[in-house]
């Protein structure tokens, strides 16, 4: 291909505080009752004012501690200015310059993607589109108005879809590990927003791509709400510029969406019109200040994420990264394999055993607590543990008793391999666990 | 500097008669020029002001409260429909 | 005839209504009796409270019943900006002019608790962006000492409403001298508190950094009774001091001997008025006469107080008259008024990319330099005396067409408000038929201090109640 893409993204998270932002309206609001959660402030009826709620400042800074992010000693919430129907006060309260994190990173397998910034802001009531009447309207539900979101952008340091989505399914992890939003994209918990341009891979650049050499345009697709379908758009926007590139066009610096039914992104011209936001110091809330003591508090509430638990499973338990990466996908699933752990050292059952059984049995670990967990592998495998060498001189004595079966085995008749498994199992002591028999035997045969 | 009233207009959301046009540039733009008199005071590496309470982190517990019933919600207007705002269609967002 | 009730102070109501010599019904009656018969020339209130005399009623009921709560059975006008559950609020514009506030402003609230009775909601320039009253959508409010002439504004109806006594007292909201003008416009006293000090919630925003909730009386001692019942920290305004409120009475009669009152040098050069200039020379001699020391301060930057505060106020005003949009309530926005077409677009304009550095950041520098200035005065001084407006009153229509000339009017009020001090307005006599005052200033939080000036000077004066 002839262009590289650079691609940048902006992620919205909701918070699952009980209140709202800035009133003390219910943030519990999916699937309520329309504009019932709804109070003077997220109505914006005249003379209401906003008072931020704690708790989502204190995620807020969680989340971009998390991030690696600086925090600043002083923040403030601006106001940020536009006309829509769901934007009740019509601005929208949230951090222009002084956001509360700064300069963070993720790291993926093969790339550093840097964080710019996270801060936080009011969700917007939500529109629907119907027909009433014989008439197209729209409606409008201001249950979601106000409540709180973090926002996460990142510098433009994606080059392919692929990392797009190995970045959000890390930063999906970390978001739960904090427990501070279900990050459900089905309720929209997560929103997604990339801006994508291409530079000709002639021109001389590598990432991270200073902001000179940055192209002269960027087009942002809005409001994506899942995995898949940011990395649809963004393949979709790497060929439809390549193709305008090529006829020596300049794309167009636009905000598009997403449609999932074309299977490509589309303009949203109309919104690009008052892309003037006005920014200015929000003057009904006194600013924000962290000193070290506070910021040493919020970061004490984190706790262990993704990577350091995977290294640290590797480390002390011996574990594969391949079984690491399924254990700590949840921390829920890690607490509980480390809890099984603990209980099984009582019984000499080895770190590697227990993760052996939860990832292939997949045990329901709401049903069964760690504890059962280990009677259950101790019962399969008994008490009679069968050393590897041991092991080896079954199989070989078998298959040297059993020529048959040997050459059935290798003219292509695999069934014989449960018979040898049996024979085997014969020679060992009773209720030895069977575990590994049938890759010996294979092994042996090839 | 001079307004371009059209386009300002349209940013605040405003339609304005085009018979009223000429007045409001004359007006506004009298108006701009003599606040531009602040251009006469030296405010290089003074610090802005934009509140003056000197209060910082004032700041609610995370506690839900009541709200107001979708009917007290809904009485400041006629346009609803099934317990929701209604206006004109957004087609923008339709697709 | 009605029995002069209407007439009395809020104190001289208190001890009536204590020692049983009127009731709260017949205090209330006389005001609306007062507000029916001149209301139709004067053009003070916007809407009447039909349950005000049921509401009296009660006071009365809870007063037999031993409860004697700081208003209790006080009729009082509200300034059409507060909002007032299930009683029509306006703004004095026509996008609100059918709005019925689904809860009541927390002042609204205090003054409930305290025992006031509701007369009804006052009219003003339409959200009170104006020096005159003339800028309501529902028409100008005159002044009671002179219909020809404007009452003042923004707080028009409110000024003017206890200035004929329709009321005991009244409210209003100040964000650049919209109390204190129409105060020394009306020859009643009106206080800006300082910043902070009493709750915005459900007051109609003009310019959420500089407005100020205060209140007209008809002397000093009424005002520190009210601010009593309004000041104090709400929850539901981040912005409101968590000060511990004193009690603004105490004090009240110890004089000014001693004190150090600043007057501006500045202040008193070209563009005042000779009489108001004359007047207020006289009110400076009276605090001489009665001991206190008159110290020349300057206040360098007041010169440009009025660009300063022309771009931070309508900046403000363009944001937060962005909700009329007439989806969840009132009209739309077709339905604004000149006067608030152009303050939208004049802040619209100042805030836009590639203007915001120019106009709205060094406004908010300026605005650092003025609040230094009074820092800086304020360590040489107790409070500050000042002109209120640069002109007596004028007359109806004079500049209704040239909106700079009106905004210039403000030129010695903007300051308190970009400074967020208080202001106390007191009546200082007439010129001609039109009366005139001055402005007491004072450091933040210092009403109780105000209102020892203020009051000491009152005493040297006569009371003059308009003959009706």
């Amino acid at each position: 291909m002839k262009y590289q893409p650079i691609i940048g993204l902006e992620t919205h998270v909701e918070l699952k505080t009980k209140s709202k932002m800035f009133c003390s309206c219910s943030a519990d609001y999916f699937g309520k009752e329309p504009n019932t959660y709804v109070c003077p402030v997220c109505l914006g009826l005249p003379g209401a004012l906003p008072v931020p709620n704690k708790t989502a400042i204190e995620w807020c800074i969680k989340i971009a501690l998390a991030l690696n992010c600086k925090i600043s000693n002083i923040s403030k919430f601006d106001r940020k200015n536009y006309f829509y129907p769901d934007l009740p006060k019509g601005y929208q309260i949230s951090q222009y310059d002084e956001p509360f994190g700064l300069e963070g990173n993720i790291k993926l397998k093969t790339k550093n993607i840097r964080i710019r910034r996270v801060h936080m802001e009011e969700d917007t009531g939500k529109l629907l589109h119907a027909n009433v009447g014989g008439k197209k309207v729209s409606l409008i539900d201001f249950n979601r108005s106000g409540v709180p979101l973090v926002e996460i952008v990142t510098e433009p340091d994606f080059e392919n879809a692929p990392q797009v989505a190995e970045y959000l399914q890390k930063l999906q992890q970390i978001i739960r590990y904090l427990d501070v939003s279900n990050a459900d994209m089905e309720k929209g918990d997560m929103r997604l927003e990339p801006n994508i341009s291409l530079v000709s891979r002639i021109s001389n650049f590598q990432f991270p791509i200073s902001s000179e050499n940055l192209p002269k345009y960027k087009v942002e697709v809005k409001n994506i709400n899942s995995f898949r379908f940011v990395a649809r758009a963004i393949e979709a926007e790497i060929i439809r510029q390549g193709e305008l590139l090529n006829r020596d066009e300049t794309p167009t610096q636009e905000t598009r969406g997403w449609d999932e039914k074309k299977g490509t992104t589309v303009s949203q011209r109309s919104k690009e019109e008052a892309h003037d936001y006005r920014y200015f110091p929000e003057p009904d809330i006194p600013p924000i200040t962290f000193g070290l003591r506070e910021i040493r508090a919020v970061r004490e509430q984190i706790p262990e994420l993704p990577d350091e638990k995977r290294k640290r499973f590797e480390k002390e338990y011996g574990l594969s990264s391949h079984d690491v990466d399924i254990l700590t996908r949840e921390r829920s699933a890690a607490d509980y394999y480390e809890q099984a752990v603990k209980d099984g050292s009582k019984h000499s059952l080895t770190p590697k055993k227990i993760a052996n059984y939860i990832i292939n049995k997949k045990p329901d670990m709401d049903k069964t607590v760690p504890g059962e967990l280990v009677e259950l592998i101790l019962v399969t495998h008994q008490t009679t543990e069968v050393s590897s060498e041991e092991l080896k001189q079954a199989v070989r004595q078998v298959l040297l008793e059993n020529p048959k079966a040997v050459g059935d085995y290798k003219a292509g008749k695999t069934q014989v391999l449960g018979f040898l498994i049996g024979k085997v199992r014969a020679q060992l002591p009773p209720k030895s666990s069977s575990e590994g028999i049938r890759e010996l035997i294979e092994q042996a045969l090839k | 500097m001079k307004i371009d009233i059209k386009h300002v207009a349209k940013l605040a959301n405003l339609k304005l008669k085009d018979k009223d046009l000429p007045k409001f540039e004359k007006q506004l733009n009298e108006i701009v020029a003599y606040v531009e008199k602040l251009n006469e005071v030296d405010t290089k590496n003074v610090e802005i002001t934009s509140q003056v309470t000197g209060l910082e982190n004032i700041i609610r517990e995370d506690i839900p409260a009541p709200s107001l019933t979708q009917e007290e919600v809904l009485s400041g207007t006629k346009s609803k429909h099934n317990g929701l705002f209604k206006v004109k269609a957004i087609l923008d967002s339709e697709s | 005839m009605n029995n002069g009730l209407n007439t009395l102070t809020i104190r001289e109501s208190l001890e009536g209504l204590r020692n049983k010599e009127f009731s709260s019904v017949e205090l209330t009656r006389a005001c609306l009796d007062q507000i029916k018969k001149y209301n139709s020339d004067i053009n003070a209130f916007l809407t009447i409270n039909e349950r005000a005399i049921n509401e009296a009623r009660r006071a009365d009921e809870a007063r037999e019943n031993g409860s004697d709560s700081p208003l209790l059975g006080i009729p009082i006008a509200l300034k059409d900006m507060f909002l007032t559950k299930g009683l029509r609020t306006t703004a004095a514009s026509h996008v609100l002019e059918n709005y019925i506030p689904q809860y009541d402003s927390t002042v609204v609230q205090k003054l409930k608790d305290a025992g006031a009775i509701i007369l009804g909601k006052t009219n003003h320039d339409a959200w009170a962006h104006g020096s005159s009253g003339e800028n309501s959508d529902f028409g100008p409010t005159k002044n009671p000492w002179n219909k020809e002439y404007v009452p003042g504004g923004s707080s028009s109806g409110s000024a003017a409403s206890v200035a004929a006594d329709m009321t005991i007292a009244s409210t209003g909201t100040d964000t650049g001298g919209s109390i204190r003008l129409p105060a020394s416009f009306t020859n009643t006293v009106g206080l800006k508190p300082t910043y902070g000090l009493v709750s915005r919630y459900g007051i109609i925003a003009m310019a959420s950094s500089l407005d100020s909730i205060g209140h007209f009386t008809k002397t000093v001692e009424d005002s520190a009774i009210f601010l009593n019942v309004t000041a104090g920290n709400d929850p539901m305004d981040a912005t409101t001091t968590k000060n511990k409120i004193p009690n603004h009475l105490e004090d009240l009669d110890k004089g000014v001997k001693g004190f150090k009152i600043g007057v501006p040098k500045e202040y008193f050069t070209q563009g005042l008025d000779s009489n108001i200039k004359k007047n207020i020379e006289g009110a400076i001699k009276k605090f001489e006469e009665l001991g206190a020391e008159i110290i020349e301060i300057s206040l360098p930057h007041t010169e440009y107080g009025i660009a300063c505060y022309y771009i931070i106020q309508p900046s403000e005003v363009s944001s937060n008259l962005a909700r009329y949009d007439g989806i969840r309530y009132g009209n739309d926005r077709t339905r604004f008024g000149d006067e608030a077409v152009r303050r939208i677009i004049l802040g619209t304009f100042t805030l836009s990319s590639g203007y915001y550095e120019a106009y709205y950041k060094k406004a908010m520098q300026a605005r650092t330099l003025i609040r230094q200035d009074f820092e800086e005065a304020f360590k040489k001084v107790d409070a500050i005396i000042s002109p209120v407006s640069p002109t007596p009153p004028w007359e109806l229509g004079e500049k209704v067409d040239d909106p700079l000339k009106m905004y210039l009017s403000d030129v010695y009020t903007v300051i308190a408000n970009l400074a967020g001090i208080p202001g106390l307005a007191v009546p200082s006599g007439f010129i001609g038929d039109l009366p005139t005052g001055f402005q007491i200033l004072g450091p933040q939080f210092s009403e109780k201090l105000l209102f020892r000036i203020g009051h000491a000077f009152e005493q040297t004066q006569e009371r003059k109640v308009l003959e009706k």
